[in-house]
């Protein structure tokens, strides 16, 4: 198994709720696709051509002020239990974790890992950078991120064309490559019904919505992800520019929601609330969708100023920490659906208990 | 699946359903036969996510008319062709972008709005390099071809392809 401790703040530092407006945004997320000039995208690329790519990348990497102190983890020699750990954690896509059953996945791709930035090779295209933040927080993220692409992109000779820009496995991301996005909370807009009609609005303006781990997931306990849809045409700031304007859309209107809720039902709300509370502090066996969505209506209650005693902090790394993978790493090995739900409920007693200790 | 009414040569892939004096008759088409009665099969290019809206681009010629594109055209630099594209929804190398420059322009319209590159150019940045020498000699081929078919606009972009950048 691996040891995360190897990686600084176990690479979660985008939980730790120190960003812009983080009880409602978990984080901001920014990505870039990149390819190699000269070699064909890396689902053509035979393994010893991929395995070239990742020496080509980590060469490149080594002398960068951005990457050249990362810790680089070969994935495709991990064992599946921490390829999970790594998607649980957003640190690679489920393309790059490949937990696909039966399939035994060697084809060479790596990561490259350093404080807030991160590059995942040998995904879909040769290179997805990303960055990952706390709150909504898109300028520091695309500073981070453009710099950490320039740094690249003087050692590497990226593949771009005069007019179509950047060039992509897939076209919906050519151009730019830029993929930003924010796990926004919004049980306020669920509640109310009136989440179909946003998210129907965002498709209209040329944004998405996915579950909690992107494309192809699951919504659960409120969280969704919105992003762009479009990456050419527009420069990156524009892009960034207009997602950044509806998610503050967005965030008003979930916030009239919340309102709405605490004038019309302030006693349902209330209960709502504390009863999630109540059942995650005493509870000895969760599931994890029970216990996302219990999560979400303490995140409420806390945002609301209803329940004082839970900080966002912890709450997040109850998001990350519940997930099967880690708590079979905390178990040190595979755990039985039975297992997992006792340990869960373990782990979320201790920690509501931590927190309700720390603020008397 | 049964045979194609019209043809019957083929398989079918679709039925059209005929409303004629209140009496309802299916009749089983191909793709081609159903094509030619101006119907649209998108089915068989439906799987991916971009399957619909590739397969929205009509059917056999992903282009508009006039240009004909062969969807069994591959491309000089991996191999990869259309059809394929249209399989996995992932081109195979940057050369596909240029080798199927036309049809992309159409895809790329429908899905982003444009087909400019208007954000960021670093430093590093190439255009697509001199193709391998195995492809020139398919490049000259097609150039003949485009030549005689007298598709001038493809045959000066095959031109100075050969000739490379610069």
């Amino acid at each position: 198994m691996i040891d995360l401790n190897l990686i600084p703040d176990g690479g979660v530092g985008w939980l730790d709720a120190s960003g812009p407006a983080s009880g409602m945004v978990l984080s901001t997320r920014i990505r870039l696709a990149r390819n190699l000039a000269g070699r064909a995208f890396a689902g053509r690329l035979a393994p010893a051509l991929r395995e070239q790519v990742v020496e080509q990348v980590l060469a490149a990497a080594a002398p960068t002020a951005h990457l050249g102190q990362a810790v680089t983890l070969r994935v495709d020699q991990l064992e599946p239990i921490d390829r999970r750990l790594l998607m649980e954690r957003h640190l690679i896509s489920r393309e790059l974790a490949n937990l696909e059953p039966g399939i035994r996945e060697a084809r060479p791709r790596a990561l490259l890992l350093q404080n807030n930035a991160a590059v995942m090779v040998n995904e879909e295209d040769h290179l997805r950078l990303q960055v990952l933040v706390s709150g909504v927080n898109f300028g520091p993220a695309w500073r981070l991120i453009d710099a950490v692409d320039t740094e690249l992109g003087q050692r590497l000779a990226f593949a771009f064309h005069p007019e179509f820009g950047y060039l992509t496995s897939c076209p919906t991301n050519v151009g730019t490559g830029l993929r930003a996005s924010v796990l926004i909370h919004l049980p306020g807009l669920v509640l109310t019904k009136e989440i179909n009609k946003t998210l129907h609005g965002l498709t209209k303006v040329g944004l998405t919505y996915r579950g909690l781990y992107g494309e192809g997931s699951e919504v659960v306990g409120n969280f969704f992800q919105l992003s762009n849809q479009t990456t050419l045409g527009k420069s990156e700031p524009e892009l960034l520019d207009h997602l950044g304007r509806i998610v503050q859309h967005v965030m008003s209107v979930e916030e009239q929601a919340r309102q709405v809720l605490l004038r019309d039902a302030p006693a349902i709300l209330e209960d709502k609330c504390w009863r999630a509370f109540g059942i995650l502090r005493y509870a000895r066996s969760l599931s994890f969708e029970e216990t996302m969505n219990l999560l979400s209506g303490v995140r409420l209650g806390a945002s609301l100023g209803l329940i004082p005693n839970v900080g966002f902090y912890a709450l997040n790394k109850l998001l990350v920490f519940t997930q099967p993978a880690h708590l079979s790493a905390l178990a040190g090995g595979d755990q039985d659906d039975e297992q997992l739900a006792v340990r869960r409920a373990d782990l979320v007693r201790r920690t509501l208990e931590d927190e309700v200790r720390r603020s008397r | 699946m049964k045979p194609c009414h019209n043809c019957a040569e083929v398989p079918s892939v679709i039925e059209l359903t005929q409303i004629e004096n209140g009496e309802v008759t299916k009749v089983p088409l191909c793709a081609k036969c159903a094509a030619e009665k101006g119907i649209q099969t998108v089915a068989a290019h439906t799987d991916t996510p971009l399957g619909s809206l590739i397969a929205a681009l009509g059917g056999e010629n992903l282009v508009s008319p006039g240009l004909v594109v062969d969807s069994e055209q591959a491309c000089p630099s991996c191999g990869a062709t259309l059809e394929d594209f249209r399989q996995a929804g992932r081109l195979g190398c940057e050369f596909c972008y240029t080798e199927f420059a036309e049809p992309l322009r159409e895809l790329l319209r429908r899905l982003h709005g444009s087909t400019t590159h208007c954000g960021k150019i670093g430093s590093g940045t190439v255009g697509p390099v001199q193709p391998p020498a195995e492809a020139a000699q398919l490049l000259r081929d097609r150039l003949r071809r485009a030549i005689a078919a007298e598709q001038f606009e493809l045959a000066a972009e095959l031109r100075d392809r050969l000739k490379g950048p610069g």
